[in-house]
């Protein structure tokens, strides 16, 4: 194993804005932003509609100010179009019948002490890490 | 007002997915990479948001209610079942085919690419299948 690319400072600083977002929808709103149950309750259920269609603008807004201010954004995508759908499914569906994601689990939930969520992040970095093992990073 | 903080709370989301780095596939399989070339970076973003929400959670846990809210909700179940277990090995899977999960994809739509809404679309396809299972159960 050799360490690359490591950015321990923009990443400390990142997921400390990460916890900030998280706990103002708390404190103002009452809820635990977990973004896989935001995006599906936005189609899947009419409660709460407005707000959980106006924090996904916000996510996407989020990058388009750091642009704005003159900073460069990389992001490399695979082009494998293949790859692309069936990780997409998947992500969908996993998230859906596991009740979260990587900030509902890995960050709410973990946060709580939850154990079903410290459960569900070993779970999907396990099998992520199984993943990028067999199939390489593409 | 729910409408306001919702928006702000998400912008200030995004801001920590694109400064961390998490909006770059690329560097999430680096993280996912561990055995051959490892960026750990990613860790550091999971630490950095759950230093932040703890701690403030557990001191505004004392207050009855939300500032624009009836309540707050928390998930009250505890109980580790199979389907909690079974959709997130489904969805480590997808994260390490692409290294996107669902906030970043969602940011990455800034980004005016196709294969992130080819992606952001089965994404939702993929929501839409996974409440169907769990509503068949």
């Amino acid at each position: 194993m050799n360490i690359i690319n490591f950015t321990p400072l923009s990443a400390l600083v990142g997921g400390l804005l990460i916890g900030f977002g998280v706990f103002l929808f708390y404190i103002f709103n009452g809820r635990l932003a977990g973004v896989s149950s935001i995006a599906s309750d936005s189609i899947l259920k009419s409660s709460n509609r407005i707000d959980n269609l106006l924090f996904l603008l916000g996510l996407i807004i989020g990058p388009i100010f750091y642009s704005l201010s003159g900073n460069e954004i990389e992001s490399v995508l695979t082009n494998s179009l293949s790859l692309i759908i069936i990780g997409g499914l998947f992500v969908g569906v996993g998230t859906k019948i596991a009740n979260g994601c990587t900030s509902g689990h890995g960050v709410c939930g973990i946060s709580r002490f939850s154990i079903r969520s410290i459960a569900a992040t070993i779970s999907f970095i396990f099998t992520g890490v199984v993943t990028v093992l067999i199939f390489g990073v593409k | 007002m729910t409408k306001l903080s919702s928006l702000i709370s998400g912008i200030i989301f995004g801001l920590g997915l694109t400064i961390s780095g998490m909006v770059n596939p690329q560097k999430v399989l680096g993280f996912l990479n561990i055995f051959d070339e490892w960026d750990p970076s990613l860790s550091f973003v999971m630490v950095g948001a759950i230093l932040i929400f703890s701690p403030l959670h557990f001191i505004f846990k004392r207050k009855s209610r939300p500032f624009f809210a009836q309540s707050f909700i928390i998930p009250s179940k505890e109980d580790i079942d199979k389907n909690l277990i079974l959709g997130s090995s489904i969805f480590g899977i997808g994260w390490g085919l692409v290294g996107f999960c669902p906030g970043p994809a969602i940011s990455a739509i800034a980004f005016i690419n196709i294969d992130v809404y080819i992606f952001v679309l089965f994404m939702f396809v993929g929501f839409y299948l996974g409440n169907f299972f769990l509503i068949k159960k």
